[in-house]
């Protein structure tokens, strides 16, 4: 039987099924422990950087480049004669499609991807479109806490920094609530997580709470979900005051649980103390890393009917 | 009889009837309907059986679509319209709150891809509480029914 993301595109975490996400991540984690250099053999695989994006596209390219494939493609679309010649996506898309086994791509608008694949006649992976969705993250992220925690059923999931404007932290609670996951929200008030996912979570009858700190929930949580607040959003001495609340140290470590694992999206700032970097409780760089697993078998099961 | 409305038959057109007071003007905005350049009469505020006062908007020569009736049901969910030819009703269009809406208005979000691609707009409809939310099939951006229809 054809796996069920054979000949799919993937543009949006909410088109996923749990099924499906936990394919992909088993998936994976498979290729992370046996690389299979036949799985693109023979493949072309477009990677279309309408807007630059460096670590997503080089991590797209170095799995393309593991599983056998080949790819063609632009870094900056805003460079070439594409954009020069004002040519529509929709018709670019359908003449890329046409060179190409599979079309990667990152645009800056929302909903390109979307559009993309109305026009494609091969499966379009959304590199991520504008602040709306960016799966890969996701799928990475999935995968980082699936293989540090053994699960993805039940955890206690703690997001801080700047969840309102934080697109990884909404689909990624989007997907965890899928694996009847609870949340701690820990952010300043003015940075929430957005009323309309909140509601979705009430709906699915999902437990939540918002919290002032992270010592407030680190002895319970599983995972410790860091995103950077952003200075510009504030002025000088509110964020001074404001951000101290929201930056990772041992001190703030002390009485966590054992398997208790710290993700962030990188780039870091200041929100995680260097000292955090040589505990049992940082996963941000082996998550980094994780990037090309996930893409590897997202690129490996839209591509081969069985796997 | 003393309420009842004196209405004009008229031969071909369209009556929008029951439509909550305060909406008329909103439903000849959202299908410009002015611009047809169509003898219309308009009554805002009159009685009504059921709804305390009612507007009621009729345009000849002009006949309605079901897809133009899903797009007056998000405004006026009420409302009734009747389209006649030669002075009879050869059609009425009960209203309900479709699931989809497109190519009615314009995705809100200045940044969507749908506002300079050969595409139509489209939005699923999501029923709230105390609104109606229009979600667009490109950006995945979930607006109020006034934002969408700039009301
Ligand atoms: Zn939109």
């Amino acid at each position: 039987m054809a796996n069920p993301l054979y000949k799919k595109h993937i543009i949006s975490i909410p088109d996923l099924s749990r099924d499906e996400m936990e394919l992909i991540v088993k998936t994976a984690a498979k290729l992370k422990q046996a690389p299979d250099t036949r799985l693109l053999k023979n493949r072309v695989i477009a990677s279309c950087f309408f807007e630059a994006s460096t670590r997503t596209r080089l991590s797209f390219e170095t799995a393309i480049q593991r599983l056998g494939g080949t790819f063609i493609g632009f870094d900056n679309g805003g460079n070439t004669s594409l954009a020069k010649k004002g040519e529509s996506l929709a018709d670019s898309v359908k003449v890329i499609s046409s060179y190409a086994d599979a079309l990667v791509m990152r645009h800056p608008q929302e909903g390109a991807a979307r559009l993309a694949s109305e026009f494609s006649s091969v499966p379009v992976i959304n590199g991520g479109d504008g602040s709306n969705q960016h799966p890969t993250q996701t799928l990475l992220d999935l995968f980082s806490i699936y293989e540090c925690q053994g699960t993805l059923d039940g955890l206690h999931i703690a997001f801080v920094g700047d969840l309102k404007y934080g697109r990884t932290v909404h689909s990624l609670t989007q997907a965890l609530a899928e694996f009847g996951c609870r949340f701690s929200f820990i952010s300043p008030e003015a940075l929430g997580m957005p009323e309309y996912l909140t509601d979705d979570l009430d709906e699915k009858g999902i437990s939540y709470q918002r919290c002032d700190s992270i010592e407030g929930v680190v002895d319970d949580a599983d995972i410790i979900y860091m995103t950077r607040v952003q200075k510009e959003r504030f002025d000088e001495t509110e964020f001074k005051h404001m951000a101290a609340k929201y930056i990772l140290n041992l001190e703030t470590l002390n009485g966590a649980k054992d398997n208790l694992k710290i993700l962030h999206p990188l780039p870091r700032v200041d929100e995680i103390a260097v000292e955090v970097d040589r505990t049992p409780y940082a996963y941000y760089f082996e998550q980094a890393e994780n990037g090309v697993y996930a893409r590897e078998a997202l690129l490996a099961l839209v591509l081969n009917e069985d796997i | 009889m003393a309420n009842k409305l004196q209405v004009e038959a008229i031969k071909t057109g369209t009556v929008i009837d029951h439509i909550p007071a305060g909406q008329g003007i909103k439903i000849l905005k959202q299908l410009q309907l002015v611009e047809l350049k169509e003898k219309i009469t308009v009554g805002f505020n009159l009685p009504s059986k059921d709804l305390e006062l009612k507007d009621l908007i009729k345009v000849e020569n002009r006949l309605f679509t079901e897809s133009e009736a899903s797009q007056l049901s998000l405004f006026a969910p009420s409302a009734t319209i009747n389209v006649i030819e030669n002075y009879v009703v050869k059609d009425k269009f009960a209203m309900s709150i479709p699931d989809v809406v497109e190519a009615a208005f314009d995705c809100p979000n200045s940044n969507c891809i749908s506002h300079s691609e050969p595409v139509n707009s489209h939005f699923t409809v999501k029923q709230k509480t105390n609104d109606v939310q229009l979600k667009c099939k490109y950006c995945e951006k979930s607006f109020s029914k006034d934002i969408v229809a700039d009301l």
